[in-house]
């Protein structure tokens, strides 16, 4: 994946000397370990500080919504599904957009490694397929599959499935692999201990709306938590309150949400977020066979209605 | 210069000792990250951390804070008058918080205690609380505190600097609230000063050597605020940015603050929770217009309040102590170091 940069920096350079578009938004490389910062390049000059690796976790369709330019994006496998579900939403034109696919090959964890080290990690090196990790006087090595994001190791549209050029063959997709796994392990646990689940893992939870920010679905112009008349949730870190915004943002997302984890990234609190989401996600999969993004000829199933639809309420 | 010597031996049962007198609060694992908490009958203070993700600004500064109460109830007596809430303002101590932390709550200080405005919620908090640091010997790499005005063994906001020495702590008495602190857990054995300060001293310059990392200010006082104001950096510094509240959440020198008012049945609370300027609805007017409606006039705005308006009006450096919690957790990596150079060497 390393590789896709020299064609990345060569289409964008070509597409804003041919004034094909106005910018292009990508990744440039970030001060810290394992971040990369979304940028706009402008110039054709500029094209060099655009960069590609596994640390381009955000979700670059939340930078499209509503813009009027003309825009170059690169766009992995789920950042092309929320460009599509983008286009159906009416959040941004298709010929207002050069997409950019990148075949991707999943995004690391930083979240998770960041919590195998009890030492400051101050270097995160990639080579294909292997991550190293090196603090003052140490280094580990890991195969670039064991420090997947959790996203990434069930992925299996890792293919932009929109495009105008891509950066690279496509990649083989994921097969057999079991998305739900860790669904299946809360619906069955019994209410009470759901409860203390849900309870446990929001406990950390700082109201940042970090999650909501990132997540390219979110772009209501006043979020229901924002609302003041009527004000339809507290303010304050009340339990209720914070559980209230997560589930009823789940739910806001469903049919919608590509399971990109911008959230869960974004997450300053390493709160796994995606939980809620993948929850619906599963559902709507189950229900109705669909997925997010994958076509601009098929409404989504919550805007639309078939006599024959499912009967979900239990 | 006072020092004492604590031997860690002493530790535990001292601190127990300790909080017959005081309520203790120090850095504790909480799942996979050290954070602030009241510690308990036998719980210890875990010194094994670089910093908390949080800061422990919500010590004095709670996230969510009662105010006042209320009743609605018509048959109850002083009905819808609010009254003060009852807080407990016995003596508190925080074990083991870094200098820039400390040294933060001196800024947040000029805000919440003036001669004209005195916060009566913070300063109660904050003047009945004893600050005990613990001295970073090993800053990280986002550190910078050495360039914002403080420093990894900074003494001003602490009452008591711990020094780990390995078998034991040198404890340089600051204050005197520290001094009484170390005499309610019983550590008054004085050790012989000079041999202390230079030992402190020696291990002091090793951590600032360890600070690599920097930024540059001494342009920013200068420079006219309505120029910064208009730069064209913005746009691009801005561009990244999701508006979540991260930034200003994690940082010990940010204090805004938003006051509602929550019923449940007949019985209400007035209370304040911190409020982000990165949201939209933090400056929306009650006519509908918003003076801040874009993404780019509230990054302009943290970083303009942080590092110019800040300085303009109270001529003391900038509002922000290097902690470095910021770079560590933006969902999308901007960087106060960076942006703090755009705008220090702007013009030039």
């Amino acid at each position: 994946m390393l590789g896709y940069i020299t064609k990345i920096r060569e289409i964008s350079e070509r597409l804003l000397k041919e004034g094909k578009v106005d910018m292009v938004i990508g990744f440039r490389k970030g001060t810290v370990p394992m971040m990369n910062e979304p940028c706009v390049v402008k110039n054709p000059e500029n094209v060099k500080e655009l960069v590609w690796d596994s640390n381009c976790g955000i979700n670059l369709a939340n930078y499209l919504t509503d813009r009027k330019e003309k825009i170059g994006v690169v766009a992995k496998g789920c950042d092309s599904r929320n460009i599509v579900t983008h286009l159906i939403e009416n959040k941004i034109k298709r010929d207002q957009l050069f997409i950019i696919g990148v075949p991707c090959k999943g995004m690391i964890d930083r979240h998770k490694i960041t919590s195998m080290f009890a030492k400051e990690i101050k270097e995160v090196v990639e080579e294909e397929n292997r991550i190293i990790v090196r603090g003052d006087d140490y280094e580990k090595i890991f195969k670039k599959a064991e420090v997947l994001q959790e996203n990434c190791a069930i992925c299996i549209h890792r293919n932009p499935v929109i495009y105008d050029e891509l950066a690279a063959d496509l990649v083989e997709e994921q097969k057999d692999v079991d998305r739900y796994e860790d669904v299946r392990r809360i619906e069955a646990m019994p209410a009470e201990k759901k409860g203390n689940y849900f309870d446990n893992l929001l406990s950390a939870c700082i109201r940042c709306y970090a999650c909501r920010n990132a997540c390219p679905l979110c772009y209501c112009l006043t979020c229901f938590v924002d609302e003041s008349r009527p004000q339809w949730v507290g303010k304050s870190i009340n339990p209720t309150d914070i559980r209230t915004f997560h589930f009823l943002r789940a739910y806001h997302c469903a049919g919608r949400c590509t399971d990109c984890g911008a959230c869960e990234r974004a997450c300053p609190m390493g709160i796994k977020v995606r939980e809620f989401t993948k929850k619906l996600e599963k559902d709507c999969f189950e229900l109705y066979g669909w997925e997010a993004g994958m076509s601009l000829d098929e409404r989504p199933p919550l805007d639309t209605y078939r006599p024959d639809d499912p009967d979900f309420i239990k | 210069m006072k020092v004492v010597k604590i031997d860690k031996r002493n530790w535990a049962g001292k601190l127990e000792k300790l909080k017959e007198s005081y309520r203790l609060f120090g850095p504790v694992k909480d799942n996979e990250f050290h954070i602030f908490e009241r510690l308990d009958k036998g719980e210890l203070p875990d010194f094994n951390y670089f910093n908390t993700r949080l800061s422990p600004k919500s010590i004095i500064y709670p996230q969510s804070e009662t105010m006042l109460e209320f009743s609605l109830d018509k048959s109850k007596e002083n009905h819808h008058i609010l009254k003060e809430t009852d807080t407990d303002c016995s003596p508190r101590a925080v074990i083991g918080i870094r200098p820039c932390d400390a040294a933060a709550f001196l800024l947040v200080k000029r805000n919440f205690d003036t001669a004209e405005h005195k916060d009566p919620y913070w300063v109660k908090a904050y003047e009945t609380t004893t600050f005990v640091g613990l001295a970073c010997n090993n800053p990280q790499a986002t550190c910078f505190c050495t360039s914002a005005g403080c420093g990894p063994f900074y003494e001003e906001g602490l009452d008591l600097l711990l020094v780990d020495m390995e078998d034991h702590y040198f404890a340089k008495i600051i204050t005197s609230k520290g001094e009484n602190l170390l005499e309610a857990a019983g550590w008054n054995t004085g050790t012989d000063a000079d041999p202390a300060g230079k030992q402190i001293k020696t291990m002091k310059q090793e951590a600032e050597a360890k600070i690599t990392s920097s930024i540059t200010t001494d342009k920013l006082k200068d420079k006219t605020t309505t120029d910064l104001f208009d730069a064209p950096f913005w746009e691009e510094v801005a561009f990244a940015c999701i508006n979540c509240g991260t930034c200003t959440y994690v940082c010990p020198t940010c204090w805004c603050f938003d006051i509602q008012d929550e019923v449940n049945g007949y019985s209400g609370i007035r209370m304040r929770n911190w409020d982000s300027c990165m949201f939209p609805l933090f400056t929306l007017h009650g006519s509908g217009h918003n003076p801040r409606s874009t993404n780019m006039q509230r990054v302009r705005q943290r970083f303009m309040h942080k590092l110019k308006y800040y300085m303009d009006k109270y001529d003391n450096g900038i509002q922000c102590v290097g902690c470095g919690r910021c770079i560590r957790l933006c969902p999308v990596n901007i960087d106060i170091r960076k942006v703090c150079d755009l705008m220090n060497s702007y013009g030039d």
